[in-house]
């Protein structure tokens, strides 16, 4: 036996679900997941594949037939503080907070690590600063939630995510509203967590920021269609298949595109 | 500016309306210290004025924290402490109690006044309860308020029915339902502080789980607050300070929900201090509304709901108003 076999890499999140109903209608059917630690995974398919109730499964937001385990344990066991230090979570466009300053909303990605209507303490503080600058919005932290543009908001909503310091962190749709320089950034961040450790599972509705994950999950009618290296023929065939064919895949620059294909011809 | 420099302003705010309100009487102003020598004057002062003034800003202070848990826990500004179905319970508490007494002259002696109350308290309570049962439990925010506009209705219609049946009771229903300040005495405030106190720590206890709320109930949820017994815990400090305070001092109107507004737009900061600043403003604005009630036409008096309904909704037209020309 080689030791390579042996390596088995540890499991972030594992789901072994029969079925999720949301009033009354199946969502999602007989899905089995195990995500690898220290992997950025993407979540893609079409519209109302499932991807987000999924997501929301694997945050145990959303109760299942089956059982999800996160690090190796099922959600039901985890104390409810205990599991919110481990995994954070970003909805999809969450709106609301707007009477709250901008450091209100990042610090409470601390709560989970906080005792009882204790102050912030200096790790707070600290963990909440090199959020807000990792997402450039310290400068304005003192602005209210509901003075700030889409984009804004979405960065103040991520450097929350961040400040929670999980191992884990799931984003549903998290570049909402982000301009190409900060979607630059957030990759930036994401690559940064990854190579730190850290597992990111993110459903992505924009094709060629998920063909930038190490893994995809490929998502179809509530099933998981495919779920391998982002690079492997395979997915890349299963992307085509769940979309129709009208896509096509182009390797630019050493990365891999998504472009819809039209009946029109090229332009040049 | 800070959040307690706030509070230290509005308790010397308060502090300086209670000396005006133990000043103003049937007869206009006449402070109880420019007669020195005149027990008589003390007298009235303190066992009439002093606990109306105290009882009326407590009960202005309750119901404007209920308003403010309310539109936290139901993240919508427009929330009102009478949301769940209190006040259409109280009122009918009220009728039912008033026709099976009778408002004979001889049976409006003190018991009556505290059956009164307790039948309002009661009420207030069940209504809730109700619409509980009617929600099943706390988890669905929408089903809760739906359930609560449903017993608000019916409750309401119940009561238009009593008062139909039994047309005697319609001028002491009417008291009761336009609010009023003249029963306070030291009973009430006896009553109405230690709920005030309580409610308070409830809400400055789970204020930052409402901050979370704020973001919705998957952020709150995945941040690691107990939703649940959040829920359970407001809801009930939100019906029983309600029903406290319409027990005491009638259906008052907008308190509840202006003296939040206000706040809000006043003031920058996290949930637990705003709750305690709404407090505060509400009591001075009942406070506020009660003196003039008694001053605007002595020795006639108005009603203070009257009052409150017609400062509060104008309140709410002028920052409509504001809203519209800014966006």
């Amino acid at each position: 036996m080689t030791t390579a076999s042996v390596a088995v890499s540890a499991v972030a999140l594992s789901a072994r679900i029969q079925s999720v109903r949301l009033q009354g209608h199946a969502i999602l059917h007989d899905i089995s997941l195990d995500v690898p630690v220290g992997r950025w995974v993407a979540m893609v398919g079409p519209n109302g594949a499932g991807k987000s109730t999924l997501l929301r499964t694997l945050a145990g937001l959303q109760p299942c037939q089956g059982e999800v385990q996160l690090l190796s344990r099922p959600l039901a066991q985890w104390a409810a503080k205990a599991k919110a230090q481990r995994l954070a979570w970003l909805g999809q466009a969450e709106s609301g907070a707007d009477d709250l300053r901008a450091i209100d909303v990042v610090m409470l990605g601390r709560l989970p690590h906080q005792a009882w209507l204790a102050p912030p303490s200096v790790q707070d503080e600290a963990a909440v600063q090199a959020a807000m600058r990792q997402t450039q919005c310290w400068d304005w932290r003192d602005r209210p939630m509901g003075q700030l543009s889409g984009g804004e908001r979405q960065r103040v909503l991520l450097a929350r995510v961040l400040a929670v310091q999980a191992p884990i962190v799931l984003m549903d749709e998290p570049l909402a509203h982000l301009d190409p320089p900060h979607q630059a950034d957030w990759l930036d961040i994401v690559r940064e967590l990854r190579d730190a450790g850290v597992t990111v599972v993110s459903v992505l509705h924009e094709l060629n920021m998920a063909l930038q994950a190490d893994e995809l999950i490929v998502m179809r009618h509530g099933r998981v269609v495919h779920h391998g290296d982002t690079h492997a023929a395979a997915a890349h065939q299963a992307l085509r298949q769940v979309f129709d064919d009208r896509i096509d895949l182009h390797a630019v620059g050493g990365h891999w595109v998504a472009l819809p294909r039209s009946a029109q011809r090229p332009v040049f | 500016m800070r959040w307690w420099a706030w509070a230290g302003g509005l308790v010397v705010l308060s502090l300086l309306l209670c000396g005006v309100g133990l000043s103003v009487g049937s007869t206009g102003w006449s402070p109880p210290w420019q007669a020195q020598g005149d027990p008589l004057a003390w007298q009235i002062a303190w066992d009439i004025r002093a606990p109306r003034c105290v009882g009326a800003w407590l009960a202005g202070a309750l119901l404007a924290l209920s308003g403010g848990i309310a539109q936290g826990l139901f993240r919508n500004p427009l929330a009102d402490p009478y949301l769940l179905g209190s006040s259409s319970g109280a009122a009918l508490g009220v009728a039912l109690f008033l026709v099976l007494v009778g408002v004979s002259p001889v049976a409006t002696g003190i018991l009556v006044r505290m059956g009164l109350t307790g039948a309002a308290f009661v009420g207030a309570v069940l209504a809730v309860l109700l619409t509980l049962v009617l929600s099943k439990g706390v988890q669905h925010t929408l089903r809760l308020l739906l359930a609560g506009v449903v017993v608000g209705v019916v409750l309401g219609a119940l009561t238009a029915l009593t008062m139909l049946l039994e047309p005697d009771i319609m001028r002491a229903m009417q008291a009761f339902m336009l609010g009023t300040t003249g029963f306070l005495g030291w009973d009430s405030v006896m009553i109405l502080w230690p709920m005030l106190l309580v409610s308070l720590l409830v809400a400055w206890g789970c204020s930052r789980a409402l901050d979370a709320l704020s973001l919705g109930d998957a952020a709150a949820i995945s941040l690691g607050v107990r939703l649940g017994l959040v829920r359970v815990l407001l809801v009930g400090a939100l019906a029983l300070s309600t029903g406290t305070a319409v027990a005491q001092a009638g259906l008052i109107s907008f308190v509840g929900l202006v003296a939040p507004h206000l706040v809000r737009s006043r003031v920058q900061s996290t949930q637990g201090p705003r709750l305690v600043l709404s407090a505060l403003a509400g009591g001075i604005l009942l406070l506020a509304a009660d003196i003039l009630a008694r001053w605007v036409w002595a020795p006639l008096e108005l009603p203070v709901g009257l009052l409150t309904a017609v400062l509060g909704g104008g309140y709410l037209l002028w920052r409509m108003h504001r809203m519209g020309v800014t966006s």
